[in-house]
């Protein structure tokens, strides 16, 4: 009888054998039931939807249109922050960006991380991580100073 | 090894008189807990007719190579929902597939993300418990009719689809987020709960809503469709789900 090798697997890496997955709770069990799941899921539409259209602007505006990325300088950042029009386009680009990756990341966590600890504490900086980009970004874009 | 087939000849046919028959490789991952920790390949050559199907390859190992190859089968013929196995990475029942149409080599595996007992048996019990959880059985708060529950053609229609479950689990365990999260319901159960919750007759549908907006419901479900391509039964799995993400959805806003 011929034992072969693992045949290449399609989908996802094997399970170790025998190839139990992790359980946590009995379902239908004790878990606090909140719409938690159910706003993220909307959030994430939503907020993809409108970061199509905001990315998609922002890189064409950067790194297209007259002179593209070159023309970018401290000059050319003053002049569109001058119109609050493009400060909320950024700020809210900058947010919701954020907070998409973020409960995208928070996700991938969730699936991936079979230990409770490593699950706290990658998600501990990944909420960290969030937390100053968004604190610095939105700093800067309210408190930018154009005569600096 | 090769094997001499101890069949009898095939009786009828024009493959009793043709040349020899049609040979096959099964590559089995055989696993048994009492002999090795780890779980192993092995081949066997199996000849075949064109009419075979894969689990009569299989049983044909059991009977003429190795008995202790361990599966669970019953009525052999797409009914009974108990020979789900992994083929050639695919989820598929043994019976509702021919060997013809599945290559020279067939990989054959215990379907994944349920811990293995022994070869291609599973402990069910996880898939069990997540479908208990959905209150699959109907729930009303009207009095008992004299005679039967009436209802339309139309409202009968309304889940059709997913009345053709015969819970043989290759939908869940062709989730890769079941494989990872053993705690998602899976798409088995919120198809079981599709079928009540869509159903006229049904005053429960709330309360299954609510289980299926737990942190491990339907949000979970990242519409891979490997459940539509692997239910035997034709289901449309992913879109029941879809369907009552969507009942979960206008119910809240
Ligand atoms: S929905 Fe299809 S694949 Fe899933 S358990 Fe039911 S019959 Fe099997
Ligand atoms: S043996 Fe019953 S479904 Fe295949």
């Amino acid at each position: 009888m011929a034992t072969t090798a693992a045949p290449a697997d399609r989908g996802a890496p094997e399970l170790a054998a025998p190839r139990s997955p992790r359980r946590r709770t009995k379902p239908g069990t004790a878990k606090a039931r909140s719409n938690f799941e159910l706003h993220a899921w909307v959030f994430m539409r939503i907020s993809g939807l409108l970061l199509f259209f905001l990315v998609l602007g922002h890189l064409v505006i950067m790194n297209v249109l007259d002179g593209g990325v070159q023309r970018v300088n401290f000059g050319f950042v003053a002049g569109r922050w001058a119109s609050p029009f493009w400060r909320t386009w950024d700020l809210v680009m900058l947010l919701l960006a954020e907070l998409h990756g973020t409960n995208g990341l928070r996700t991938v966590i969730n699936d991936y991380a079979e230990r409770a600890q490593t699950r706290f504490w990658l998600k501990m900086l990944l909420y960290t991580s969030a937390f100053l980009v968004v604190t610095l970004g939105t700093l800067v874009i309210f408190t930018f100073d154009p005569d600096l | 090894m090769t094997v001499v087939d101890s069949r009898p000849a095939a009786a009828s046919g024009p493959a009793a008189t043709g040349p020899a028959p049609a040979t096959v490789t099964l590559k089995i991952r055989r696993f048994d807990p009492e002999f090795a920790a780890q779980a192993r390949w092995e081949s066997y050559q199996v000849p075949f007719d064109p009419s075979d199907r894969l689990l009569d390859a299989i049983m044909w190992v059991k009977w003429n190579v190795d008995g202790s190859l361990a599966l669970r089968r019953s009525c052999a013929h797409g009914v009974c929902g108990s020979d789900a196995m992994r083929v050639n990475g695919a989820n598929r029942l043994a019976c509702r597939v021919l060997v013809k149409d599945l290559g020279p080599e067939i990989t054959i595996e215990p379907i994944k993300g349920l811990p293995v007992e022994k070869d291609l048996i599973v402990d069910m019990e996880p898939f069990f418990d997540a479908f208990r959880a959905v209150q699959p059985y109907l729930i009303t708060d009207d009095h008992e009719p004299t005679r039967e529950r009436l209802q339309s053609a139309e409202d009968r229609a309304r889940f059709d689809d997913t009345t053709k479950c015969i819970m043989c689990a290759a939908c869940t365990t062709s989730c890769p987020v079941f494989w990872n999260d053993g705690d998602y319901f899976g798409p088995q159960a919120i198809v079981a709960a599709h079928r009540f919750i869509f159903d006229s007759r049904d005053a429960g549908a709330d309360e299954r809503l609510e289980i299926l907006n737990e942190r491990e419901g339907v949000w979970r479900c990242r519409t891979t469709f490997n459940c539509t391509n692997a239910c035997p039964r034709g289901i449309q799995v992913t879109k029941a789900i879809q369907e009552v993400k969507r009942a979960l959805l206008f119910r809240r806003f």
